[in-house]
């Protein structure tokens, strides 16, 4: 295995995950948690759960966007270095769920910041959550072979 | 220096963060054990080290960078200069140069979090640099000299300087930051202040202090290896030994509060080592 195979390898097996509740009922948060417990575990793949967006390389984000917290995922997501791919996770943030009527409610995540995974549920079991970020992971791998970055990087201003 | 000094020095420098990337990540392995989760595997810090070097730059001002590149720097000097056999008291002291730029990097930027950290990193240093001073007094009136050559021609410190082993192995429980002492950062997942100290590096700089951990990391535990220089493999597996009791205690205890750790430290510190350099003033008159 060559050097930039191992970089790749890295992307893949080394995925940091910051978790931004966007207003949710707490419901998907309590299960994003529990990934982190003995039973599930999702060190095993490398995962770590940090707290601050700098060092992350997934963006998890539960509950539905509203006009009041849209500025706060959009700076999260600014601030996370690239390459990084978001996960939403429970319907409230893959479309608003039951809530996407409400008046105040944007509706899913992909209004404000793009999104790369879905993870439907209410709420999402831990292992369909696992899931959803051992395919991040894959996605953050694919990111960075194609050098997206720097476009990005760009886009973002 | 004669040429097999160079080149020792370069073996040293480059297989370091190897060993200290293995022994990060069986401690890792170990916690995840204790904890009875499978855990990540062997490899993860080396997968987590090459990640943050190619993701994307991104700084706060420039002397943050300064900084983590002079800590790096002083790290790998002092390892460098520990393969050698310099002068013990000339390695403390570079590696205390590394940490005051670590500590002046994370005051360099205006995050609460950071400076909060870089001021509990300042009260960690106050707690154990007077101890490793300590420990050095205690080689000195054994061997006679900082010389490193001339302490590990003395064979067996361990026998003569038990207590003063306990207190660099306190030592090496505090520099590493495990609980209870993980005050100005702490272990993945943890999460002490955000990332306390290292709340504003991100990428390939939030590596390369990783890197320079690893390099303190096994310096101390080599530090621990030479009180049985008279085997180096026993020396290793007694340091290894104190390496996975501090991993016990990482995950058998609390954050405990700065002021304890003063306290305690001091205590231990100064006490055991008094008692020990008594012991063998006194045995010494005897003869």
């Amino acid at each position: 295995m060559g050097l930039k195979e191992f970089v790749k390898k890295s992307f893949s097996k080394s995925p940091w995950v910051v978790h931004y509740d966007c207003g949710s009922c707490n419901g998907c948060d309590i299960e994003v948690l529990a990934c982190m417990t003995p039973i599930y575990d999702m060190e095993r793949f490398g995962m770590v759960n940090v707290g601050n967006p700098k060092h992350a390389d997934i963006l998890i984000v539960t509950g539905t966007v509203n006009e009041k917290n849209k500025d706060v995922l959009k700076n999260v997501y600014d601030m996370m270095p690239d390459p990084k791919v978001v996960v939403a996770a429970g319907i409230c943030a893959c479309s608003g769920g039951i809530f996407r009527d409400c008046y105040n409610v944007l509706g899913g995540i992909d209004k404000v910041i793009p999104v790369d995974v879905y993870v439907p549920g209410c709420p999402a079991k831990p292992e369909a959550m696992i899931d959803g970020l051992y395919k991040a992971a894959q996605i953050l791998k694919e990111k960075y072979s194609r050098r997206e970055v720097i476009v990005s990087a760009k886009s973002l201003g | 220096m004669t040429w097999a000094d160079y080149l020792i020095f370069a073996a040293a420098v480059i297989l370091t963060p190897l060993i200290g990337g293995l022994i990060t990540g069986l401690d890792r392995k170990v916690t995840a054990l204790i904890q009875g989760r499978y855990g990540p595997p062997v490899l993860q810090p080396f997968y987590d080290v090459v990640k943050l070097l190619s993701k994307e730059k991104m700084i706060v001002n420039d002397f943050q960078i300064f900084a983590a590149y002079i800590y790096l720097l002083s790290a790998i000097l002092s390892v460098g200069f520990f393969a050698i056999k310099a002068d013990l008291l000339m390695i403390i002291f570079i590696m205390s140069i590394g940490l005051v730029f670590y500590v002046i990097g994370a005051l360099a930027t205006r995050s609460p979090y950071s400076q909060v950290g870089a001021q509990r990193e300042l009260m960690q240093m106050l707690a154990y640099e007077p101890l490793l001073i300590f420990v050095l007094i205690g080689m000195y009136y054994v061997a006679g000299s900082f010389n490193l050559h001339d302490i590990m021609s003395h064979g067996r410190l361990l026998l003569d300087l038990p207590l003063i082993f306990v207190v660099l192995s306190l030592v090496l429980d505090i520099k590493i930051k495990k609980s209870p002492f993980d005050f100005s950062t702490s272990e993945h997942a943890h999460q002490e202040l955000v990332r306390g100290i290292l709340t504003d590096y991100a990428g390939p700089y939030l590596a390369l202090i990783e890197i320079a951990d690893w390099y303190e990391l096994v310096l101390l535990l080599a530090m621990l290896a030479i009180f049985w220089s008279q085997n180096l493999v026993i020396g290793a597996l007694i340091s290894l030994f104190v390496f996975f009791l501090d991993i016990i205690v990482d995950n058998i205890s609390a954050r405990m509060t700065l002021k304890w750790m003063l306290s305690f430290s001091w205590i231990v510190g100064i006490s055991f080592t008094v008692l020990n350099i008594a012991y063998l003033y006194f045995s010494n008159v005897s003869r």
